[in-house]
This record gives structure tokens, sequence and C-alpha cells, in this order.
């Protein structure tokens, strides 16, 4: 080898050396976490102040969580935006038993600049464009059950104005601050967490479905006493108030 | 008179570590493809075919791929020329710029284009004052791809173009041709694998395409949801059809694939040169 090349040899061995020594004490273990899209910013905010673990963050729409959960994808604790999934992996044994955590509400959402609708009454008018979640992420299935609950006439003006189904949170937002649509239905967390480019029309009373998140262990986890704990936080310690400060609602009393 | 060594001749360790390396790579690449269809069946694959949705979706995704490399090979051919043939000032920034989508992400890809074509994006003023709706709509669709896929033609045609023996175009030109009956009726005969090899990389690509699509045009069934977004729909729901579905557009892509070299061998076996 060259002088020049040993050299550098050397000297990224020392690094590299100097770097691994630099640990010092345990290594805290890495704590995977599957999680809705919508709790991306609490969950990224209490991961920071969790200090069992190092928590590693995989947001997608839940549905396909629980699908990469179904074909052998490990994660240590999977976060979902509705109980029905954490409850389909518990009863296939893949999941220990789910804990609801949180509940949110679904909202009406509109670029912030656009004055085009103001009520929810608008999202039925003809030549409106608005964005909804799939069928099967648990944000589009939450707006199925909104839309069951108004008369065929209503139901079919509005599903006539829907030109984009997302497969999470994230792209309907994306699409609303591209002013790309001029509605979506979102979690009142996403137009929080939206810094002002979102504005939020409530459901007319008696529309709201019901919206509670729930977590479980992954069954297999190599840490569990830290999934565990990560758990115990989103009920009671710095995970609650990380999602009371974003904008979601304490767990339902059951 | 020297003795040229024979291949292997006294490095057996070589030839196996190149073997050993191709089985590595041919493994590889190889199994998630055998995996998609040793877990469908036939029967699964047929009846996968037979629903409206993914009907919907195959025809959306010829018809986008095919409007898009239209596009590419009409205003990429003629770009590819200039590149191959001529030097200018700025030349290597040029060619940088035109490969640019290729390193770029899909979702980065995605983002640029709602930046700069979107309602809120840099020309989407002016799109609109020409009611030139793209974002979720099917010509939303074909701009994302071609985005993504023209590099992949305008390398391959770049390479043709370069290649070719240019005293045929300076004999063309001395015969009395213009420089664009030069083009059309000597060099792009001339350098026809290379372009059609340019095509099934551009297809190819252009089938494949998600990200891009998802985040400029969206996804609805029927107008924008493409075959892959199509599969990542069915991902979380009812994965078996998205593995039927995957194994449709392996078949198609394949297809594609060998249709092109049979072309190309077809071409270099009855000679380039009329």
């Amino acid at each position: 080898m060259s002088g020049f090349v040993r050299m550098l040899t050397v000297m990224l061995v020392g690094v590299a050396l100097g770097v691994s020594a630099c640990g010092g004490g345990a290594v805290k273990p890495t704590l995977v976490v599957s999680a809705a899209a919508s709790l991306q910013k609490a969950f990224s905010r209490y991961g920071g102040q969790f200090s069992s673990a190092r928590a590693r963050f995989s947001f997608a729409g839940s549905d396909v969580l629980a699908a990469q959960i179904e074909q052998g994808v490990h994660p240590d604790v999977f976060a979902s935006a509705n109980t029905k999934l954490p409850e389909m992996l518990y009863g296939k044994g893949l999941v220990e038993r789910p804990v609801v955590f949180a509940a949110n509400r679904l909202v009406l959402a509109v670029p912030a600049s656009s004055a085009k609708i103001t009520s929810f009454a608008d999202v039925e008018k003809p030549g409106v464009t608005l964005s909804v979640g799939t069928v099967g992420v648990p944000v589009g299935a939450y707006t199925q059950t909104v839309l069951g609950k108004l008369d065929a006439s209503e139901r079919s003006a509005v599903l006539a104005n829907v030109r984009d189904r997302e497969p999470d949170v994230t792209g309907i937002v994306g699409k609303l601050t591209q002013g790309a649509v001029d509605a979506g239905f979102l979690y009142i967390t996403d137009v929080t967490a939206a810094d002002g480019q979102l504005r939020a029309i409530a459901l007319p009373a008696g529309l709201q479905p019901q919206v509670a998140y729930g977590v479980a262990v992954v069954k297999g986890t190599a840490h569990p006493q830290q999934a565990r704990a990560f758990l115990e936080g989103l009920l009671q310690g710095d995970g609650r108030a990380e999602l009371l400060a974003a904008g979601f609602l304490p767990p339902p009393a059951s | 008179m020297t003795r040229r060594a024979r291949p292997g001749s006294g490095t057996p360790w070589f030839a196996v570590a190149l073997g050993v390396s191709l089985a590595v790579v041919l493994g590889f690449l190889v199994l998630p493809v055998l995996a998609i269809f040793v877990n469908t069946s036939p029967a699964r694959l047929v009846a996968s075919l037979g629903e409206s949705e993914s009907i919907e979706a195959l025809k959306l995704s010829l018809e986008t791929t095919v409007i898009a490399i239209v596009i590419i090979v009409i205003v990429g051919t003629p770009a590819a020329f200039l590149l191959a043939t001529r030097s200018f000032p700025g030349k290597s920034i040029v060619l940088t710029l035109v490969e640019l989508p290729l390193v770029l992400p899909p979702a980065v890809a995605g983002i640029g284009l709602l930046a700069a074509l979107g309602p809120d994006g840099l020309l989407g003023g002016a799109l609109g004052d020409a009611h030139i709706q793209l974002v979720l709509q099917t010509a939303g669709v074909v701009v994302a791809l071609v985005f993504v896929a023209s590099p992949f033609y305008l390398r391959q045609a770049q390479t043709a173009f370069a290649s070719i023996d240019r005293s045929y175009m300076d004999a063309s030109r001395t015969l009395g041709a213009g420089q664009a009956q030069t083009f059309i009726r000597v060099a792009i005969p001339l350098a026809r694998s290379g372009v059609i090899a340019g095509v099934a990389l551009a297809w190819g690509r252009a089938l494949g395409e998600f990200g891009a699509t998802l985040m400029f045009a969206g996804s609805f069934q029927g107008i924008t949801q493409t075959v892959p977004l199509a599969i990542y729909d069915r991902f979380a729901t009812d994965f078996p059809s998205a593995l039927a579905l995957s194994a449709i557009l392996v078949i198609v892509s394949a297809s594609l694939l060998l249709a092109v070299k049979l072309l190309c061998r077809g071409e270099a076996l009855s000679g380039a040169v009329r």
C-alpha cells in the first residue's frame, strides 16, 4: 500500500476505535415502535424523553403496519389509530392484550387560506374536490362511518366529490397544503400539527364517530420491560403529556 | 512467441470467487420475484385478472406509460442526438441536470413536481389560467412518469447516437441530404437497437413508478391508481390479491424486456447498416 493509503487507514481505524470507546457504560437497547401516521409528532417528542431505551419509530397507515406484523415483521410495540387492528392481531396471537391509550376527533380539514368551504354541508356541492383515506386505513374507515350516517343522496353527492384516496393522513395533509384538493377528512390532531396551514371544520353532532387508539406490545419482543414501560408512559407519564399537548383526548372511560 | 494465459489456469480460486459472487447476485435478485409466484396460486392469479379494479389499474398503467414513452421518445430523441454529437459550453452541467431524476428519490420527485406544477407551485397560476389541471388527473400521472423515466431513455439514446460511425452521417451530408434528413434517415436507423433498449428501460421504470405518482397525482381508482398504487392499496387489506397483481406486473415487465431483447438481437443479426 502506498504511504498515503496506509496513513489514511490508520487514521480511520483510530477514529473508529475512539468512537466505539466513547460509548462507555451499558448501551441502551433500541425499541422499535410501529405507530399510526397521526401519532408522528406526539410520539417523536415522547421518544426523545423516553429514558429506558432508544425509541425508533416507523410511521405509516395502521393497516399497513398491522399487515406487516401479520407477514412476520416484528416491531416491539404497535400503536394503531383504532382498536380493531390491535384486537385482530391479539386474536391471532401476534400481540399481547391491547390497551386504549387515547381518543381523537375526526374533522373536515381545509387549507387555511381557502374560503371555498365554510361548513360541512359544502362538501356535497358539485365542483368540490375531496381527499379521504383508503377504506382500510382507520381515518378512511371512520370517514366511511360518517358517510354511512348521511342519507343516500347526500352520501352519493359527497362520494362523487372524492378524487383521491390516500394510504395515510400525511398524504391527505400534503394534498391540502399544496392546494390540490378543497377539503379532506382528517383528525383534529393533524390540523393542529400542520401549524396553521389547515383549518378544521367540526362535523355535525351525531356524525362524529368514536375514535379510540389502541396500543399493544408485540409478542416475541426482545425488550418486553422497555416495551411495557413505553406503554405505561403513554397511559400516565411523559407520553400522556405529549399526547394531550398534541390535541389528543384522554382514552374514553371504559 | 508469448503464450497467452488461458482463463482459469493457475488461479482456480479467482474463478470460484467470480462464480460465487454471480450466484449471490442472481439468488438475491431472483428470490423475491420467485417468492411472489410461489405464494400465488395460478387460479388466484387468473381470478385477480378478472376483478374490475385490477383491470382498471392495468389499463391505466398501460395507457399512461405508453403516452409517457411516446412523449419521451418524440422530445428526447433529438435532445439525445444533440448531446451525443455536439459539444457546447456547459455541456457537462447539462448532462448532469438531465440525469438528475435518476438519482432523485421518487418522493423528492413528487415534491418537486408539486412545487413546480401543483396549484400552489411556480407554474401553478399559469397552468390554472390555461385550464390545465394535472394534480388528481391522469395527465398528472403522465407528467410524473415522464419525469422519472426520461433519463433512462436519454442515456441509452445518447450512447447509441455517440457510437454511430460519423462517416455515414458525413457521407449523407456530402450526398446532399440536409441535417434533419440525415438525422431521421441515417442516424436513427443506425442507432435503432440502442434507442429500443432505452425505450424498454424507460417503459419498465414508468410501469413501476409509485412515490412520485402518489404524491403528485394522487391515488384514485380509474383515474390515477396505477398498478403499483393498487398493489400498495391491497397490501393491507388483501395480501393474496396484492401478490396476484404483483405477479401480473412481473409478467408484463418481463415480457417487455424479453421483447426488446429479441428485437435488438434481430437488429444485430440483420446488420445495422443497410
